[in-house]
């Protein structure tokens, strides 16, 4: 049968069921009313997901969609929702079915559905698209093609900031692996939004610790479960204190729970899975754009091409601190960081905190639009700091800093 | 004591009677499952299941080219398997035949004309496929190896090297993915009739159907791979080149599963992945067993397994179910199909005893 894979069979135990429950309850029974200027309640809008609930990446997907849905006041039953669609011809299927089906507006959540997403849009133009995570709208020239994405990385940041103080505490307890501290952190790809998730969270461990260092390794899929908990398991064998990771499965926190090692998660709250182990994570909520984009397309109001959510607008969160394992005063400086990042005193790539093979990174060019070529065309450094997710939502932070080592590399 | 004896032949209807009735019963079976775990009403979710194939039009077609793809591999393994070679390599020839498609979209777009593109993918996926299939079967003829476990490793080196390439044209950097292919030009995409993008597919494999039971049942080599399969000292004894025959087949099946790659990378996905294939080179082996290798009777044997896989995509979605829900559905049914050939192919004998006493 088709979708032999392993992705799909991958059932994570994170109460799961309870999730699925609560995420179709608030589908099917969330109730009418909801905030006074409510649009048509008829309107249609769908949502394709590349896993299911069982994954915290989705599983985030689904509860914002979920909510924006309650929010707007719309018809549960109107709102149409595709899970476990692969990157590939079923995603164009998928979209153009939810088109059928009469939705005014279409999500799809994982960054590679842009292309088929990218291929119904120009199909169906009274339909409005989103890529989230994508990077082609900017520069299709379809008015009913989108992306979104939020700064992220200063949710990154903060967890990191979370994780120094954590390797603080064990350093002055003694109880570091090696003299140094050391993290380790698995990712997905050798793609810009892994490696500027996995600096901006660096950066803010070593805001902390400055003498920390990172292995990353690279699992060579978004979603493996068995991958992503071996590599994690290396990566703690070879002397990490403290694992993060941008990968969609529960491997990686898994392993950590079963080592006693703490681990930052993303994406969603996992305390309930990993009490011992989990400290905090950084999540997108994808819910003040679900609402804004679901609005604009009924209404027929202009959306943005490219739209990025941020700390300030409720789009970047922080995920519950678990606070039996979080070092003494954590909440009190992360609030304090945060404060700064949002009044804009403080930037996560502010380039006099780390160099580039032991320079300090005075200009880059970013390959911002994406086009065949992969060359840099738009410069991103100015006024000391690196500009990500300004020039377009989508990360392109994707420079190899010093003291983070790639090991094991798949790619 | 049960006594279980080869049936000489049971007749047609009786047959189908039973496959009947399995189906009946597994369906049953489900029933009883989907209530216990979830409690829904069992004939609500396989109307869903209906739904998922027949729901829409759109379903409807892309029902018909995935029962088009899934036939092709099997009709592609077809003539190995009458030979009692066991081609478990479909999978990685059809994703060689895709990788060579993707190249040439890729690579030659801009380079030749588009007719010509055609022309160089119609010859060279095919040929992708039978090199891959060649190999093991030029290692079995000559010195007689495993072919179960040759076929079956291509498909892994396959896999890496489909994995290499596209890292080598991932459309973002460090992306791991190739994205759609032409999409602004649809330069090499097979054209839609009319407005139906997969009808050409289905027509495409309708004629290798109807080919490959000609070739099969009406021509000489045809008839070598059934002696072949029966006994290859007959094949000897009646002169058979056995070892070319072999070799033989293998390039035709292979060829046939690289065309099926072309038909997914130009007809239908316009990427390519390390998953394209979806499976289908395993699934293709169950399709030709169920159809007992008549490429007729294996359009149903697809469809009933394309039917379950979107029938099992569809109760996940519609009733919110992991979809691993689905699959246990599809394996009970599986389980109960397969299961009857048990009961057409043998008989149980209760009175077995008093057999033994008159002997």
């Amino acid at each position: 049968m088709k979708q032999i894979s392993m992705d799909r069979r991958q059932a994570l135990k994170l109460g799961m069921g309870s999730a699925a429950a609560l995420a179709l309850t608030a589908c099917k029974t969330g109730k009418d009313g909801g905030s006074g200027a409510a649009p048509a309640k008829d309107a249609k809008v769908g949502l394709i997901c590349l896993h299911d609930e069982n994954s915290p990446y989705d599983r985030n997907f689904l509860d914002a969609f979920n909510k924006a849905v309650e929010q707007l006041g719309l018809n549960p039953d109107s709102c149409l929702v595709k899970t476990n669609i692969p990157e590939g011809q079923e995603c164009y299927d998928a979209a153009a079915e939810l088109a059928d089906a009469g939705c005014v507006a279409v999500v799809a959540d994982s960054n590679g559905h842009e292309d088929y997403i990218l291929q119904a849009a120009s199909e169906f133009p009274e339909v409005h698209f989103c890529s989230a995570t994508g990077t082609k709208a900017h520069t299709s020239g379809l008015d009913n093609f989108h992306n979104a994405f939020a700064s992220i990385y200063e949710g990154r940041y903060l967890t990191g900031v979370a994780a120094g103080m954590k390797l603080k505490e064990l350093a002055d307890a003694g109880k570091l692996k090696g003299a140094a501290p050391k993290i380790g952190y698995v990712g997905a790809y050798p793609y810009a939004e892994v490696i500027s998730g996995y600096t901006s969270f660096y950066l803010g461990v070593k805001s902390v610790m400055p003498d920390v260092t990172m292995d990353v390794t690279y699992t060579g899929t978004w979603y493996d479960e068995a991958a992503e908990k071996e590599a994690a398991n290396k990566l703690m064998e070879d002397g990490a204190d403290l694992i993060s990771q941008h990968a969609d499965s529960m491997g990686a926190p898994t392993a950590c729970e079963n080592a006693g090692v703490v681990d930052v998660a993303y994406n969603g709250s996992i305390i309930d899975a990993c009490p011992k182990t989990s400290l905090i994570s950084a999540a997108i909520n994808w819910e003040p754009y679900f609402a804004y984009f679901f609005k604009a397309a009924q209404e027929g109001s202009t959306i943005d091409a490219d739209w990025t959510g941020s700390l300030k607008d409720g789009s970047v969160v922080l995920t519950e601190l678990n606070k039996d394992i979080a070092a003494a005063g954590t909440a009190e400086k992360l609030e304090e960081i945060k404060a700064k990042l949002e009044d804009g005193s403080l930037h996560v790539f502010d380039t006099t905190t780390f160099t580039v093979n032991g320079k300090q990174l005075d200009s880059y060019q970013a390959d911002v639009d994406d086009d065949a070529e992969h060359k840099g065309d738009t410069e991103v450094v100015a006024d000391g700091y690196f500009h990500e997710s300004e020039k377009r939502s989508a990360p392109y932070f994707d420079l190899k800093i010093d003291g983070i080592n790639l090991v094991e590399s798949k790619q | 004591m049960v006594h279980i004896s080869k049936r000489l032949r049971m007749p047609v209807a009786q047959a189908m009677a039973v496959r009947l009735g399995a189906i009946a019963l597994a369906l049953l079976v489900c029933g009883i499952i989907t209530t216990l775990t979830t409690g829904l009403n069992p004939l609500d979710v396989y109307a869903s299941m209906f739904d998922g194939a027949f729901g829409t039009e759109r379903k409807f077609w892309v029902m018909l080219k995935e029962v088009a793809v899934l036939l092709c591999v099997s009709l592609a393994l077809t003539p190995a398997f009458r030979m009692r070679f066991w081609n478990l390599g479909g999978e990685g020839q059809v994703l060689m035949g895709a990788l060579v498609t993707a190249a040439c979209m890729i690579n030659l777009a801009d380079l030749v004309p588009e007719g010509l593109l055609f022309v160089l993918m119609l010859v060279l996926a095919p040929v992708a496929g039978a090199l891959w299939a060649a190999i093991p079967a030029l290692f079995k003829a000559r010195w007689n190896t495993n072919e179960t476990l040759f076929t079956l490793m291509m498909n892994y080196v396959a896999t890496q090297l489909v994995a290499y390439s596209i890292i080598k044209w991932e459309s973002s950097k460090g992306s791991g993915k190739v994205g759609v292919i032409n999409q602004s030009s649809n330069v090499g995409w097979l054209p839609a009739i009319g407005d139906n993008k997969y009808l050409l597919i289905v027509l495409l494999v309708a004629l290798v159907c109807v080919a490959m039971y000609v070739y099969l049942a009406h021509s000489k080599h045809g008839f070598e791979i059934a002696v072949v399969g029966e006994s290859v000292d007959t094949a000897r004894y009646l002169g058979i080149k056995v070892n070319r025959v072999i070799v033989r087949t293998l390039l035709l099946s292979g060829a046939v599963c690289g065309f099926t790659g072309f038909l997914l990378v130009s007809g239908a996905d316009h990427t390519i992945t390390t998953t394209l294939a979806g499976g289908a080179g395993f699934t293709g082996v169950m399709v030709a067993w169920l159809a007992k290798f008549n490429p007729f009777a294996m359009i149903g044997s697809s469809f009933l397994l394309v039917f379950m896989e979107m029938g099992a995509d569809e109760i996940s979605t519609a009733f919110g179910l992991n979809h691993g829900f689905g699959d246990i559905l599809t394996g009970v049914i599986l389980f109960f199909i397969i299961g009857s050939e048990f009961f057409i192919n043998y008989k149980l004998n209760f009175q077995a005893k008093e057999v033994e006493a008159h002997v």
